[in-house]
């Protein structure tokens, strides 16, 4: 596997599995409005994954669905900020904002490679994501405008802090810690990160959901 | 807050009644009206008006049941074609360089 599979590969990994953890909001989220919205999101992470596991698939001389669902789960290579199955509001506002920034910061840096696929998908992709950040940014200056808020955002943060530095490569981390200080107002402190390549627990589970319906069938069964 | 939106199906075409969002304010209304209305592309714009700005008006008195009022059975077009001639402005009709 070239480098460039292996970015491709965590790019992708991250927007598939963070679809995925953000449509278990589906059905159950605060309220009907939010819930259409972010199940629109989680589809739009869905398709982006899709995007980047085609580019993949076609140097590796493989598809995306098998990309997608015919790995093993320690084989994915998704940060472990998307892993984590945080069913609790605040929570999921504070990864979806740290994911978002950090995913722009990424972005950005893609945009200017000199791997015109690379940079041309990246472009396209980021003109979705920005509507996604405009849905984080109206949380977080909700969150921030009442006590109870702003309490449960730091905590929040200060709890998946370390991953979403382990979103980043490592030259990249001070823009998000920069970005996301003056944002937040406050100091965050200078932790170690938690890097792609160890995987949370809760991947497993995820992983055995995800895949069920593919694995029941025979391999080469036609969807 | 309420917002009623209204969407666009091409362009150049009426803003027709899509319903409304439930939001805490403007910001939020845009993005769900945006994820409700249009993220299947089966809108070119939407407008948002707050449920407060809309007037409704809905008593309309008819005490005398005044039916002379209503026009069914006449041929508007045959009878404005009369008027123009009697006033002689049938070359300012509407169309009128295609007759």
């Amino acid at each position: 596997m070239s480098d460039r599979t292996d970015l491709l590969l965590a790019l992708a990994d991250d927007e598939l599995i963070l679809g995925w953890r953000n449509s278990e909001w589906t059905g159950i989220a605060p309220f009907l409005e939010e819930d259409v919205a972010f199940s629109s999101i989680a589809q739009n992470e869905i398709g982006h994954a899709r995007a980047l596991y085609e580019l993949a698939a076609a140097e590796l001389g493989t598809t995306a669905d098998e990309l997608a669902f015919d790995r093993r789960p320690e084989e994915y290579r998704s940060a472990p900020l998307v892993e984590l199955r945080r069913l609790e509001w605040a929570r999921t506002i504070a990864r979806h904002w740290l994911y978002e920034t950090a995913d722009e910061i990424r972005l950005a840096a893609l945009k200017a490679s000199d791997d015109q696929e690379i940079a041309g998908l990246a472009a396209k992709i980021d003109r979705e994501e920005a509507y996604h950040r405009m849905h984080a940014e109206m949380w977080i200056d909700r969150l921030l405008a009442t006590d109870e808020g702003h309490t449960r955002l730091d905590e929040a943060i200060d709890e998946l802090w370390p991953y979403a530095l382990g979103v980043l490569d490592e030259e990249l981390r001070p823009e998000l810690k920069a970005r996301a200080q003056e944002r937040l107002g406050r100091a965050l402190p200078d932790v170690e990160a938690k890097p792609r390549g160890v995987h949370e627990a809760e991947l497993g589970e995820l992983w055995e959901e995800m895949t069920s319906v593919r694995r029941s069938a025979p391999p080469g069964a036609q969807w | 807050m309420v917002f009623e939106v209204f969407r666009q199906e091409r362009k150049g075409q009426p803003f027709q009644h899509a319903g409304s969002v439930t939001a805490p304010d403007g910001t939020f209304a845009e993005i769900y009206a945006r994820e409700q209305y249009a993220r299947r592309q089966e809108s070119v714009a939407l407008w948002l008006v707050p449920r407060d700005a809309v007037s409704e008006i809905d008593e309309f008195p008819d005490e005398f049941e005044m039916k002379y009022r209503r026009v069914d059975g006449y041929s508007i077009k045959a009878r404005l074609h009369e008027a123009r001639e009697r006033a002689g402005t049938l070359d300012m009709a509407p169309g009128a360089a295609n007759e």
